[in-house]
C-alpha cells in the first residue's frame, strides 16, 4: 500500500488510527494557476527495493505504485510462486485514468519535435492493464489477468471481480487493487474544471472533511493498494496469515448522472444490499462501514440517506467513518486501500477516525467516528465506493 | 570534450542499465546487454539526441553492437 500517509501499510495505518492528514502542498509542477494547489501525495520511497531502475524508467508512475502495492502484498502474503500451480494464480489490477504523467511528456514531445520522439515504452507504460499485465511476467502469473476501469469503483471491483474467479474455480489465487497518480496538471486542472476539488488552499489539511458543514469537494490523492485473495482452504494449507474472509461483493448503478449521485443514494444503498444479500449476511450484522464519503456536498449526503434507508433503526449503532478525510480520495485506488483499512479495522477492532469533521451537516447524524478512532469489536465491515457514471460497487468483509 | 566512444558507451550504460565494463565494442545488444526489441528503439533515440543527428530505420537496424553504434556515429558526424 501506497498513500500520502505512508509508503507501507504499517506507516499509514499508524496515521489513520492516529487521525493523522497526509495532504500537502504540491510542490512537483508549478501550481500557480491552479484552482487547487495541494493534494494527497506519496512520501518518498525507495523504488529499487522492488523494481530495477531500468524497469522502472518505462513505466508511468502510476504502474509503479501499483505494482510496488502488489510486490508488498505478495510479499506479506508469503506467496511463494516457485510451490504454486502458475495457471492458479492471477492479477486484477485497475486505474481510474491512467498513465496520465507519461501521456502529458509524450504529447509535449511530440508536439515539440515530432512522432519520431515519442518513446517505444510510452503506449506499454501508459495503459492501464500494465500492472497486472507486468505482474504476471514477474512472477510468472499464468491464470485470469484483467484490470477494470470504473472510476472511483475501480479498486472495489478490481478485487469483487478477482474473487469471483477463485468461486468460478479459474484460479487459486489472485492479486488484486487499484493504483493511481492522478496529481497531474491535466488530472489537478481536469478535476478542477469539474468543480469537484475542494478549494481550501489556505488549510490543505483540513480540506477533506466528509459530512462537515464546511466541504467544499474533494481532495484528489496519490497511491496504490493490493490484496492477496485466496481460496480458504489453499490459504490453510500452506499456512498463510487470513487477515478476513471477502464475505460479500455488491454492484448497481444510479443509471442518473454522469457525475452527480442519484437523489437519496438509491445506488449507493443497492450496491450495499446487493453485498449483504451475496453473503447471506443480515443488515443488523454489520458494525462498521468504510464510506465513499469524498467530501462533495451531494454525494455524502446521498450515502447517508442510502445508510439510513438500507440500516432502518440499525444505522444508529453502526460507526461509519471517511477514512478520505486523512489521505484524500485516490480514485481507482481508493477502493484498494479502503477495504485494507476495512480489513485492519476488524483485526484491530478499531474504527479509523473522520477526521475535520467538526460541524456535521444537517442529516449527518450517525455515528460518524468524528476526529478520533474509536475502540469496537467488528465482526462485519463493509467498504463503498461509488464512481462517475453512477458506477457503485460495495465489499463485505468479515473476522475470521 | 569525451571521444565519440565513451559517449555512446555512457548513453548505453544508462539506457540499458548495465555495468560500464560489460559495454564491450564487441558486445551486442541484445544478446549480451539484455535489451529487448523495444530497448534497441530507445537507445537509438538517445543516440540521435546525443549526437544531434537522424538515423533512418534501415540503419538503425543495423547497429546491434556497441562498436557499430560507434562506427555509425563516427562515419555521419
Amino acid at each position: 500500500m501506497l498513500t500520502p500517509l505512508g509508503a507501507d501499510v504499517a506507516s499509514t495505518w499508524e496515521g489513520i488510527k492516529a487521525g493523522k492528514s497526509g495532504i500537502r502542498n504540491i510542490d512537483h509542477f508549478d501550481t500557480e494557476s491552479f484552482a487547487t494547489r495541494f493534494a494527497g501525495l506519496v512520501p518518498e520511497f525507495d523504488i529499487a527495493d522492488y523494481l530495477s531502475p531500468k524497469d522502472a524508467r518505462k513505466m508511468d508512475v502510476f504502474i509503479q505504485y501499483g505494482l510496488v502495492a502488489a510486490i508488498q502484498a505478495i510479499r506479506d502474503a508469503g506467496l511463494d510462486m516457485d510451490k504454486e500451480d502458475a495457471d492458479r494464480v492471477g492479477a486484477a489490477f485497475g486505474s481510474g485514468i491512467g498513465g496520465l504523467t507519461n501521456i502529458e511528456d509524450n504529447h509535449r514531445k511530440m508536439l515539440d519535435s515530432g512522432p519520431r520522439k515519442l518513446s517505444p515504452f510510452f503506449v506499454p507504460g501508459t495503459i492501464i492493464n500494465m500492472i497486472a499485465g507486468n505482474l504476471a511476467i514477474m512472477y510468472g502469473m499464468k491464470g485470469p489477468n484483467f484490470a477494470i476501469t470504473t472510476a472511483c469503483t475501480t479498486g472495489t471491483h478490481n478485487i469483487g471481480f478477482a474473487a469471483q474467479q477463485i468461486m468460478l474455480g479459474q484460479a487459486d489465487v489472485m492479486v488484486a487493487g487499484g493504483s493511481e497518480k492522478g496529481s497531474t496538471p491535466l488530472g489537478m486542472g481536469g478535476f478542477a474544471a469539474a468543480r469537484a476539488l475542494s478549494t481550501r488552499n489556505d488549510d490543505p489539511q483540513g480540506a477533506s472533511r466528509p459530512w462537515d458543514k464546511g466541504r467544499d469537494g474533494f481532495v484528489l490523492a496519490d497511491g496504490a493498494g493490493a490484496v492477496v485473495l485466496e481460496d480458504y482452504e489453499h490459504a490453510k494449507a500452506r499456512g498463510a496469515t487470513i487477515y478476513a474472509e471477502l464475505a460479500g461483493f455488491g454492484m448497481s448503478d444510479d443509471a442518473y448522472h454522469i457525475t452527480a449521485p442519484a437523489e437519496g443514494g438509491v445506488g449507493a444503498m443497492k450496491a450495499m444490499e446487493n453485498a449483504l444479500r451475496n453473503a447471506g449476511v443480515a443488515a443488523q450484522e454489520v458494525d462498521y462501514i468504510n464510506a465513499h464519503g469524498t467530501s462533495t456536498q451531494m454525494g455524502d449526503l446521498a450515502e447517508i440517506a442510502a445508510i439510513k434507508s438500507l440500516f432502518g433503526e440499525h444505522a444508529e449503532k453502526l460507526a461509519v467513518s471517511s477514512t478520505k478525510s486523512m489521505i484524500g480520495h485516490l480514485l481507482g485506488a481508493a477502493g484498494a486501500v479502503e477495504a485494507i483499512f476495512s480489513i485492519l479495522a476488524i483485526r484491530d477492532s478499531i474504527a479509523p477516525p473522520t477526521i475535520n469533521l467538526d460541524e456535521p451537516d444537517e442529516g449527518c447524524d450517525l455515528n460518524l467516528v468524528a476526529n478520533t478512532a474509536q475502540q469496537r469489536n467488528i465482526d462485519y465491515a463493509l467498504s463503498n465506493s461509488f464512481g462517475f457514471g453512477g458506477t457503485n460497487g460495495t465489499l463485505l468483509f468479515k473476522k475470521v | 570534450m569525451s571521444s565519440i566512444e565513451d559517449r555512446v558507451n555512457k548513453i548505453i550504460v544508462e539506457q540499458l542499465g548495465v555495468k560500464p565494463e560489460d559495454v564491450k565494442p564487441e558486445a551486442s545488444f541484445v544478446e549480451d546487454l539484455g535489451a529487448d526489441s523495444l530497448d534497441t528503439v530507445e537507445l537509438v533515440m538517445a543516440l540521435e539526441e546525443e549526437f544531434e543527428t537522424e538515423i533512418p530505420d534501415e540503419e538503425a537496424e543495423k547497429i546491434n553492437t556497441v562498436q557499430s553504434a560507434v562506427d555509425y556515429i563516427k562515419a555521419h558526424s
